[in-house]
């Protein structure tokens, strides 16, 4: 549980187009990664290049290294599948599967898979799961309803329930609030401090009061024109960012002054 | 606004003036505006010797025309040319009405005649005249479909998932270019390459139902494809990602997240297709034939079918003629009857398989 992952020299391309030069961080186990910047610097095709989501696109690739507990996800012989059940992913928009209730979503990680279970495991590991993600008392009775029948902010729990329900040891949220009202964002930011106790948390966002928040260590992502490729301008604990950054350009950023 | 805090504000604001409402034409004022000029149409007709066809194609301008000066008139020019458009569009859409309505009141007219138990009971076996009926081709019609479907199907709804999911690049391109060019093979085309075919592997005058399956699911096939693509790629991209990110691998989201969430939109697609090849004649008529027995057995031999039934009897009557012509109008009527349910199906897969949104 809750790995560390140590990005060195990472470069992403899609085709011949470099998107992400040069990133290098570390990102701790058991604590909150903000990444902040403005729109279109890479922010989340690096986090996707995390658990490999961005080969989803055609002509997508990687130089350079990623490696969680020594090993490299990106070796030669390490399938991307694999990758994906370790390094969960929560998405901007809530995406339940509505062919299935609520039930069936939570334990849909391992429905698809094929794993087989008996029904007070699946039982168990729906509640566990529901109550990891403060859904529990919400829907405890009406497990059998179709998942798109819940309000957005509840999807979005939802979806982190199904994330967390197949176990994986980091979890990647791609401007998970973005899409939410600040009632349902506040609990899903109280759901990451409580997940942080478990897993190794990597969030974009757009809104810095909510890195600020919620974050220990805050990356920053910048680019310096369109058809540049995204750098990671800095990387600092929290506090240091939003007080004293090493960079002017940091400093612009949180302060307001472009972006 | 209570109506104290009103009045009070109509004292200290002066009375504005109202928006100038303008002159209006009420709807049965206008109902009577159309109906003069349709007799005003009649009365021209009358003019240069009465008929029914002149009275509707004069009627139906003289009261458009009526419409729009009286509205241009009274209500101006804006009101007028709403009108007129209007006036337009109802009688395009009462023009392509006519074909559909003259077809089915003719086939029910004269089809009705023959609707009767013997004919859904009797086969055509040792009849020359009057009675028998169709049970033989009806089940035919239904095999042999049935059988047209199960290859078509699998075929289709792959090519389908191929290309949406998978390909890219050159062979995508030309299997879909390829698609194109067999929506429109023509149907006599369809039949003649099942024909050579099986001439081929099986010697001369060979007939089989499985050749007029081969045949319908020529013809079936690129509908499919196209009518389970364009359902596929109405699937959302994120259902996609949320599978991938929970290490699914890239088959199995489609078999058990993108097939299911489409699953309303590709029964419908597949049962427009049967509606679409249930009716064709022509390459059943060089395939498969015609008895007059019951052959339900699809490797052996000719059978009938309701659309050759329906050709058979009007091109061929024997000496009892009208019966021959009567059991044709009701061979149409069924097989007009069999698209429709197919139709009403369709939209019934569609409604019980949509995603539930809850509540």
């Amino acid at each position: 549980m809750a790995k560390r992952i140590e990005v060195s020299d990472l470069n992403v391309y899609y085709g011949n187009f470099l998107a992400v030069a040069g990133v290098t961080v570390s990102i701790e186990p058991r604590s909150i990664t903000a990444l902040i910047g403005p729109s279109g610097c890479g922010k989340s095709t690096f986090l996707r290049s995390l658990n490999r989501m961005h080969e989803v696109l055609p002509g997508a690739r990687v130089e350079g290294k990623v490696v969680m507990d020594g090993q490299d996800l990106y070796g030669p012989d390490i399938d991307p599948v694999n990758v994906r059940r370790q390094i969960g992913m929560v998405f901007q928009r809530p995406n339940p599967f509505p062919t299935m209730s609520i039930y069936d979503n939570v334990i849909a990680g391992n429905r698809l898979n094929n794993h087989r279970m008996r029904k007070a495991e699946a039982d168990e590991l729906v509640e566990k799961s529901l109550r990891g993600a403060n859904l529990w008392n919400e829907v405890k009775d009406r497990l059998g309803r179709p998942g798109s029948g819940l309000s957005g902010g509840q999807q979005q729990r939802l979806c982190i329930a199904r994330a967390i329900a197949v176990e994986p040891d980091v979890l990647l949220m791609d401007e998970p609030c973005s899409a939410l009202d600040p009632i349902s964002t506040l609990a899903i930011e109280d759901l990451m401090t409580e997940l942080k106790e478990r897993f190794t948390i990597v969030i974009v966002t757009h809104n810095m009061q909510q890195a600020a928040r919620v974050s220990e260590t805050t990356g920053f992502f910048n680019l310096n024109g369109v058809g540049q490729p995204g750098r990671l301008i800095e990387v600092n604990p929290t506090e240091k960012i939003f007080s004293n950054p090493d960079e002017k350009a940091t400093e612009d950023y949180i302060s307001g002054r472009f972006g | 606004m209570s109506i104290a805090t009103q009045s009070a504000l109509e004292t200290s604001v002066p009375q504005q003036e109202p928006v100038r409402a303008r002159r209006r034409l009420s709807r049965p004022a206008l109902v009577g505006l159309y109906l003069a000029g349709v007799a005003l149409g009649a009365a021209l007709s009358a003019v240069t010797g009465f008929a029914v066809t002149s009275t509707v194609v004069y009627g139906v301008v003289l009261a458009t025309l009526v419409v729009y000066v009286a509205t241009r008139a009274v209500e101006g020019r804006r009101k007028a040319a709403d009108r007129l458009v209007t006036c337009l569009v109802t009688t395009a859409f009462g023009i392509a009405m006519i074909p559909l309505v003259s077809l089915v009141y003719t086939v029910l007219e004269k089809g009705l005649a023959r609707f009767d138990g013997a004919f859904f009971s009797n086969s055509m076996f040792r009849v020359v005249g009057e009675g028998g009926g169709a049970y033989h081709a009806i089940l035919g019609t239904l095999v042999i479909t049935a059988l047209a479907t199960l290859i078509s199907v699998p075929i289709g709804l792959m090519t389908a998932i191929y290309l949406v999911e998978y390909g890219s690049g050159r062979l995508k391109r030309a299997i879909t270019f390829f698609v194109d060019v067999m929506t429109g093979i023509p149907s006599i085309v369809a039949g003649l390459f099942a024909f050579a075919l099986f001439t081929l592997l099986f010697g001369n005058d060979v007939r089989m139902g499985v050749m007029g399956a081969v045949a319908l699911s020529v013809l079936m096939i690129p509908v499919v494809v196209r009518s389970c693509e364009e359902v596929l790629k109405l699937v959302p991209n994120e259902l996609r990602e949320a599978s991938y990110a929970l290490g699914v691998p890239k088959w199995r989201t489609v078999v058990k997240v993108v097939l299911p969430t489409a699953v309303a939109g590709l029964g419908t697609g597949v049962t427009l297709a049967v509606a679409r090849v249930v009716g064709e004649t022509a390459p059943l008529l060089i395939t498969v034939g015609l008895i007059t027995s019951t052959n339900l057995n699809p490797f052996g031999g000719r059978m009938a079918t309701l659309p050759v039934f329906a050709y058979y009897q009007l091109t061929q009557p024997g000496t009892a003629t009208q019966a021959f012509l009567d059991r044709a109008w009701t061979a149409a009527l069924v097989l007009i009857i069999l698209v429709m349910a197919l139709n009403v199906v369709a939209r019934l897969i569609s409604r019980f398989f949509a995603p539930k949104t809850g509540h």
